[in-house]
């Protein structure tokens, strides 16, 4: 380095000096806090970063070399192999203690507020911020900079992706190698070129923005170039409820349900507590509202739940009453429902519905009135999908009206997207624009069209009359295959940016490492394409809001704040008044699809959903969600076609079966798998898989669902014809046997049956004898110091599996391929168990998620012939890997089955990117050895010393583990037992709580909370009638 | 047992005795010896041979590969994390208690028919032992650090976990192995003298001179071989009851449904001695049809094994009867899923194959007719070794893969690695008997003229 460099390096250390009291701190430029520091880091670092083909060590010596700079002005001239050791510490920064950053996720163009942990300059977990408005807190009382917040599976996974060695890292020129230079220079004579016709020939095609940085850049582009176009397309979007509030409001508005103060709520095909926007908070205010805990709710009450849905979801199976209807008949019992409730719809539908429907519709509708108090209205709330068309949206907006929903449910503001459209509409303008020649340069940045637009359009077709396409894309996929140049898009967690979560709060998207490989964001893709290349996107975003915020007087320290806590305050919608429409005109705008009656014979309804788990694609080559089961059918690394039991019945359909639907031409062969409680004559297809270049992931597996929707009708088509074809595909599922066989495994009643008994319920009554006596002496184990335990609350339980992706992301988990799921080796320490209840048609479904119960009993503990799975002083049933040499004798005698082994080499050793990833905190454990939760021992021990530092015990909320943190409804405790106020002593004194197979005598230290649901006595009556 | 003396079966000629046909010292020593040493090996020995090193080479193979890849290229998953290897490994063990039965408790009590095959016996007991000692070996997933199991003593100061049946398997089996080995030595040195009496060749005779450990047949030495033998004999009888037990505390121990039961010691032993001794007729019938032996192991001896065969198969069977009682009885709902699960599961056929193996189709036995005709006999061993191979797979795959908790059922499929090894034991245990049966004496030349000098006197 050189040493004219020093009165920079100067400045920094006074800084680093002046600054005392904060907790963390979240960026070498928050530290440094100068735009000279910036560009100087930028001189020196990405010389590395730039060429980043470092294995660990390498990466650390730039780390350590870069902080060590920023503390340090006397070790120039250091050959940069060395590690430089620090002769003055960092402040904050000490070895082994992670930092943590808030940054923020965009899921749907709407941000997620996240805290990342940070080992030495390398990020690796994920929590949510409980200081931003999109993520409820998770239970903490520890330092307030560590506290973390709920989150789901998405986010939790979204460090792997940023690891991905599979993600795109040059810029190429026609799948040649190329750089960012010459693309500039390729791009220049293009925008000149429209510059002289107003940009006429410009396309730009982005997926849902909400940045303000972005947008305003957006805006600025098409200043320059007027007749330029922006268009907007994501396949899982919001186009039916925006339109359904235009019809119905007049104008596109944000729509906020509150599910804490609602008593009684109807979906109409809305999955609103696992997807969608503020589907975290959703599932904390449901959760709250279904706890029935003596301490928390001393009445014991609960809100009910009822659920229309054409597919099954994570949602219906949490209802009271869960009514499986076919997409068309949805909307029939909308519109029939409207009109019960007084919404004056002119023509009838009501005839139509079959005599069943129609008393569930008689008893939903009387108790959504019900709840309606005099002295407090608005209590109830009907909530329909993104699936559900505009006119089924219309109406719900009007029967909230009628039953005093609005403004106190149901809220309304300006739509979270910075331009709002129906994005179906936009591509196929687009397409049609492509189709017609009008497209001379074409931008797409994010997004996969090629693979994501439906079939009808013929995207890739129209594209390739594009005369310049220019993709930036986190992977080089379909889409980038069939663009001229593909530039590396950043990561989340590499880049500066912005975007506005559900309630409209601006967050900062706050990177955390230094761009791995050529990456560029889409700030820098736009400020090129505005002739300003080079600005670095913290310019870029810190600028924007300097001159949104020009009349604050201290930006820097506004900025400074929004830096720590992920977002700037003030910056939420106001809520806005909206008046409804009369629903007679609605229905002069609104076109209809909706039908009731039974379909002919030999055809189905095909219902459309993004997967569960790698969502429209973006995901596919994220191995943790691939190999994450989805809710339900427990299935990993494919998609399938999701049938009823009628229809597999009536088909002779197993699962695994191909079968063919076909629609206007289009065909689609697709492995049949059966799910109780589907709708009977429907199919449901998930998207994001059929990927042809998605990565050694995800390419190849399951079948392209786009390539059987339509743009007109993209959630549902009807009148499919099916046929079976006699073929057959291996699917990999990590559970085959849903049902209890009579065990007491999921125990769970109703609250009246709670009511009745407060301390003993009837269905916590076991079938097995309790624990016999013992002819051995007593436990030889006192616990005199901690005594660790956790419960598992299954009322609040929604069976989202972010508890399965959080420990696989702090534990090191491997993934094992569908290949080894298929021979039953998957390696979750944590397991969502689904089990049905009740009749095939309409079951009713318990989630179980099952970590160790750490056992003061063990079964596997004694059978261990070297001693490998140990008891601790704490009760922590311990794995000594070093010591274990494989026998599996633990796992055979494990009733639970938690225990995994390592069959092969399942950890990669090899990659290096995946080498960063992993928790330093945490043994990678090779080939032969068994492996288990350990209650995140890593996480006690970090708790241990930092109080024992303060010379106190661990208080109770001080430490989290990993599953906990992540657990949107807060369904999992964990804490001491030995502390009487602590809140998993309370929930194991519940009288709702029990041990699994505790007839065993193994005294679990993982209790479970029983189930509950608050049906409706006149609908249970109906039910039970029609099942006996 | 006694019966045999009792009631003694006539013979074609009449004699009532396990040697026929007409032998003197001499012609009884060159009939046994002559096998090793005359250099005329039929032509089925060599493909025997061939075809038994073929499956040695199989199972290099398997281990190989295993060593490299991990114990994931077997079926074995969770919740059946045990599979071939174990069942293999109890199944080895078994058979190789007939051979220790025969030669320390049959001699104990003094029962003569032993002598003509209690030499082969012991051989297949020693290379049972070896094929079973294989397995534990191979099923560890760090099979490098087998020597945890150990008690030695470690700098770490850590020991073996001694609650653990894992551990007293460790000490039954390689107890067991020695005590074989030991008593199998032992009874071969006189026989190696006379070996290298009669040998011609150089290389043999010093071969044969050192293993014989400088037996002069002095009266002195006859009487301390004769009391080392009883010793040994009396060390190894427990053996017989000692090690299957202790392998079927492996299963009682644990708490799964199948597994956890009292009856398993006895029954397990049972079954040890009923697949010892059908693995014995296996190996006798051929060896008595390639070498002309018939005069040496006689039809009587066959009826008698088939009648040890008889009582342990009732024995087993009882066991099969009382785990279907205890089942019902316990009370306990898993216990009596896992038992119509065994029934009528998806493994429900290997059940019934294995009832029908081990328990219908040995009823034939109470015949006369069938117990004199080979062929029947050797049927019924091969079927009998069949069922006790599938017994072991009933007791470890079926138990385990639906115990406690429907979402973790599932279903073991074998892979080509796991029919390799299992194939590939079979052919070391072939290939080391074939080798056995070419080097050493295969019947005890010195006992069999001790049972020619007592039959002489009863006859004259």
């Amino acid at each position: 380095m050189p040493r004219k460099d020093v009165s920079h390096l100067q400045d920094l250390r006074r800084r680093l000096t002046s600054q005392r009291g904060r907790g963390y701190w979240r960026s070498l430029e928050e530290l440094a806090g100068s735009a000279e520091f910036q560009r100087y880091v930028e001189r020196e670092f990405p010389e590395g970063a730039s060429q980043w083909k470092a294995n660990r060590r390498e990466f650390l010596t730039l780390m350590g070399a870069s902080l060590a700079l920023a503390g340090l002005s006397g070790c120039g001239g250091q050959p940069p192999e060395q590690i430089v050791p620090y002769v003055e510490q960092p402040e904050q920064l000490v070895p082994g203690k992670p930092l943590y950053f808030a940054t923020a996720m965009t899921t749907g163009g709407v941000a997620t507020g996240l805290l990342v942990e940070s080992h030495m300059g390398r990020p690796t977990k994920i929590e949510g911020n409980p200081k931003h408005p999109s993520v409820p807190a998770a239970f903490w009382q520890g330092s307030e900079t560590t506290a973390p917040g709920v989150s789901d599976i998405f986010s939790q996974a979204a460090i792997l992706t940023l690891y991905d060695p599979d993600r795109s890292q040059t810029v190429t020129r026609a799948g040649e190698i190329s750089t960012w230079d010459e693309f500039l220079t390729a791009l220049r004579p293009k925008l000149e070129g429209q510059a002289s016709i107003e940009g006429r020939g410009i396309r730009l095609l982005t997926e849902t923005i909400t940045s303000p940085t972005l947008a305003a850049q957006i805006a600025e582009f098409r200043q320059r170039y007027p007749d330029s176009q922006w268009h907007q397309f994501e396949p899982v979007n919001r186009d039916n409820e925006l339109a359904g509030a235009k019809l119905a409001l007049g104008e596109f508005m944000g729509t906020h349900y509150h599910l804490d103060r609602a008593d009684v709520i109807l979906s109409l095909d809305s999955d609103f507590l696992t997807s969608g926007p503020d589907h975290l908070r959703h599932a904390m205010e449901f959760a709250s509202r279904r706890d029935v805990q003596p301490a928390t709710n001393s009445r014991a009450e609960m809100s009910r739940l009822y659920v229309l849905e054409s597919t099954p979801t994570l949602t219906g199976m949490k209802a009271d009453h869960r009514l499986p209807l076919r997409a068309g008949q949805i909307e029939a019992f909308a519109i029939a429902l409207a009109e019960r409730l007084g919404v004056s719809v002119e023509e009838s539908q009501c005839t139509e519905l079959t005599d069943t429907t129609r008393r569930w519709l008689e008893t939903i509708a009387a108790d959504l009135q019900n709840y309606r108090r005099q002295d407090d209205p608005g209590a109830s709330l009907v909530i329909a999908g993104p699936s559900a068309s505009p006119f089924v949206h219309g109406l719900v907006h009007a029967i909230n009206r009628v039953l005093g929903n609005t403004g106190q449910t149901v809220t309304y503001s300006e739509p979270v997207e910075a331009q709002p459209v129906v994005q179906n509409e936009s591509l196929r303008e687009l397409v049609a624009d492509m189709e017609a020649g009008k497209v001379d340069v074409l931008f797409i940045l994010g997004g996969n069209p090629v693979y994501t637009s439906p079939a009808d359009l013929r995207f890739a077709n129209a594209l390739d009359r594009v005369p310049f396409r220019v993709r930036l894309g986190l992977y080089e996929d379909e889409t980038s295959a069939r663009c001229h140049w593909h530039i590396p898009e950043t990561h989340f967690l590499e880049s500066w940016s912005d975007a506005r979560a559900a309630n409209g709060t601006a967050s900062i998207v706050q990177p955390l490492i230094a761009p791995f490989y050529q990456g560029r964001s889409s700030h820098e893709l736009l400020s090129a394409m505005l002739g300003k290349p080079g600005r670095s996107p913290l310019d870029l975003v810190k600028e924007h809001w300097q001159n949104r915020l020009n009349d604050t007087e201290d930006f820097e320290s506004v900025w400074q704040t929004a830096l720590h806590e992920g977002f700037i305050s003030g910056t939420q919608w106001p809520k806005k008044s909206a008046t409804v429409r009369q629903v007679s005109d609605l229905l002069k705008n609104a076109s209809r699809s909706g039908r009731f009656e039974d379909l002919p014979r030999d055809q189905v309804d095909v219902v459309f959903r993004p997967d569960p788990t790698i969502w429209d694609g973006r995901f596919a080559n994220n191995g943790w969600l691939q190999e994450l089961p989805k809710p339900l059918s427990k299935l990993t690394w494919d998609n399938a076609a999701l049938v009823g039991p009628e229809l597999a019945e009536r088909l002779k359909l197993e699962n695994g079966d191909v079968i063919e639907l076909e629609h206007e031409q289009r065909r689609l062969a697709a492995p049949v798998w059966i799910v109780p409680g589907h709708p009977d004559q429907s199919v449901t297809v998930h998207f994001g898989y059929g990927r042809a270049r998605a990565g050694r992931v995800g390419s190849g597996a399951g079948f392209n669902a786009f390539e059987f929707q339509t743009s007109a009708s993209p959630w549902h088509i009807d009148g499919v014809s099916l046929r079976t074809t006699g073929r057959r595909m291996p699917l990999a599922a990590t559970q085959h046997h849903h049902l209890m066989e009579g065990r007491d495994l999921v125990r769970g009643g109703t609250l009246g049956q709670l009511r009745d008994n407060p301390h003993g319920p009837e269905f916590m009554q076991s079938h097995e004898h309790g624990e016999a006596t013992s002819l051995f002496p007593p436990d030889e184990h006192k616990y005199e110091g901690y005594k660790w335990a956790m419960t598992i609350d299954l009322n609040r339980c929604l069976g989202c599996n972010a508890c399965a992706v959080a420990c696989q992301a702090e534990n090191n988990i491997p993934v094992v391929g569908k290949d080894q799921v298929a021979r039953g080796r998957e390696m979750h320490w944590i397991r969502v168990d689904s089990y049905y209840e009740g009749p095939a048609v309409n079951p009713r479904v318990v989630h179980q998620p099952v970590p160790c119960m750490h056992c003061e009993n063990a079964p596997c503990e004694p059978v261990c012939p070297v001693g490998a799975t140990v008891h601790g002083d704490e009760g922590l049933n311990e794995m000594v890997y070093n010591r274990c040499v494989g026998t599996r004798y633990c796992s055979s005698n494990c009733p639970y089955k938690v225990r995994r082994f390592n069959f092969l080499q399942y950890s990669d050793l090899e990659k290096p990117s995946l080498k960063l990833l992993n928790n330093p905190n945490v043994t990678v454990r090779n080939r032969g050895v068994m492996e288990k939760c350990t209650y995140c021992v890593q996480r006690i021990s970090a708790a241990r010393i930092q109080s024992e530092k303060e010379e106190r015990s661990i208080r109770d909320g001080e430490l989290v583990t990993a599953c906990q943190a992540a657990c949107p409804s807060q369904a999992i405790v964990f804490g001491d037992l030995n502390d009487p106020a602590s809140r998993v002593k309370q929930q194991t004194e519940d009288p709702l709580n029990y041990s699994l197979l505790g007839e065993l005598n193994t005294r679990p230290r993982t209790t479970y909370l029983a189930a509950l649901r608050n049906p409706n006595p006149e609908l249970e009556t109906m039910e039970s009638k029609a099942s006996h | 047992m006694s019966d045999a003396q009792d009631k003694p079966a006539a013979t074609e000629a009449g004699h009532s005795k396990f040697l026929t046909g007409d032998y003197t010292f001499g012609t009884v020593t060159d009939k046994i010896s002559a096998v090793v040493l005359s250099g005329q090996t039929p032509r089925s020995w060599y493909v025997g041979f061939a075809i038994a090193f073929s499956l040695v080479m199989l199972l290099l193979w398997a281990i190989t590969w295993l060593f490299v890849k991990g114990v994931g290229i077997w079926g074995i998953n969770i919740p059946v994390s045990w599979g071939f290897a174990i069942v293999n490994f109890v199944w080895w063990i078994g058979i190789g208690h007939a051979g220790t039965l025969i030669s320390a408790i049959l001699l104990l009590l003094r029962q003569q028919w032993r002598t003509s095959i209690n030499r082969f016996a012991e051989a297949m007991t020693l290379f049972a032992v070896a094929c079973a000692g294989l397995f534990p070996l191979l099923h560890l997933g760090r099979p490098e650090y087998f020597y945890y199991l150990i008690p030695y003593p470690a700098t770490t100061g850590v020991w073996p976990q001694f609650r653990s049946p894992l551990m007293w398997d460790f000490f039954a089996v390689s107890i067991y192995a020695t005590v074989s080995l030991l008593f199998w030595y032992v009874g071969l040195i006189p026989d190696m003298a006379t070996l290298r009496d009669k040998a011609k060749g150089k290389f043999a005779q010093i071969t044969y001179g050192i293993l014989s450990m400088g037996w002069r047949g002095s009266a002195r030495h006859w009487l301390r071989y004769q009391r080392a033998y009883l010793i040994l004999a009396g060390l190894a009888a427990p053996l017989v009851v000692s090690v299957h037990s202790i392998v079927s505390f492996d299963f009682s121990v644990t708490i799964v449904p199948g597994w956890h039961s009292t009856i398993f010691p006895p029954y397990f032993v049972a079954g040890a001695i009923y697949s010892g001794f059908a693995m014995v007729l296996t190996i006798a019938i051929p060896l008595r049809a390639v070498y002309r032996l018939h005069d040496l192991v006689t039809d009587r001896h066959l009826d008698n094994m088939a009648k040890v065969l008889l009582a342990s198969g009732l024995v087993v069977a009882y066991g099969y009867l009382m785990e279907i009682f205890m089942a019902w009885y316990s009370g306990s709902q898993f216990e009596q899923y896992m038992i119509l699960n065994r029934l009528f599961g998806p493994y429900g056929w290997c059940y019934w194959l294995l009832i029908a193996c081990n328990v219908v189709i040995p009823q034939l036995l109470w015949f006369r007719a069938v117990r004199r005709s080979v062929p029947w006999l050797f049927m019924l061993a091969l079927m009998i070794n069949l069922g006790m191979w599938l017994e072991r797979f009933v007791i470890v795959v079926v138990s385990l893969h639906r115990d406690f908790v429907p979402s973790s059922w599932g279903m073991y499929v074998p892979s080509f690695w796991d029919w390799a090894t299992l194939f590939g034991s079979m052919g070391l245990f072939a290939a080391l008997l074939f080798l056995f049966i070419r080097m050493l004496p295969m019947i005890s030349i010195f006992e069999m003229r001790e049972l020619l000098e007592e039959s002489q006197g009863e006859s004259q």
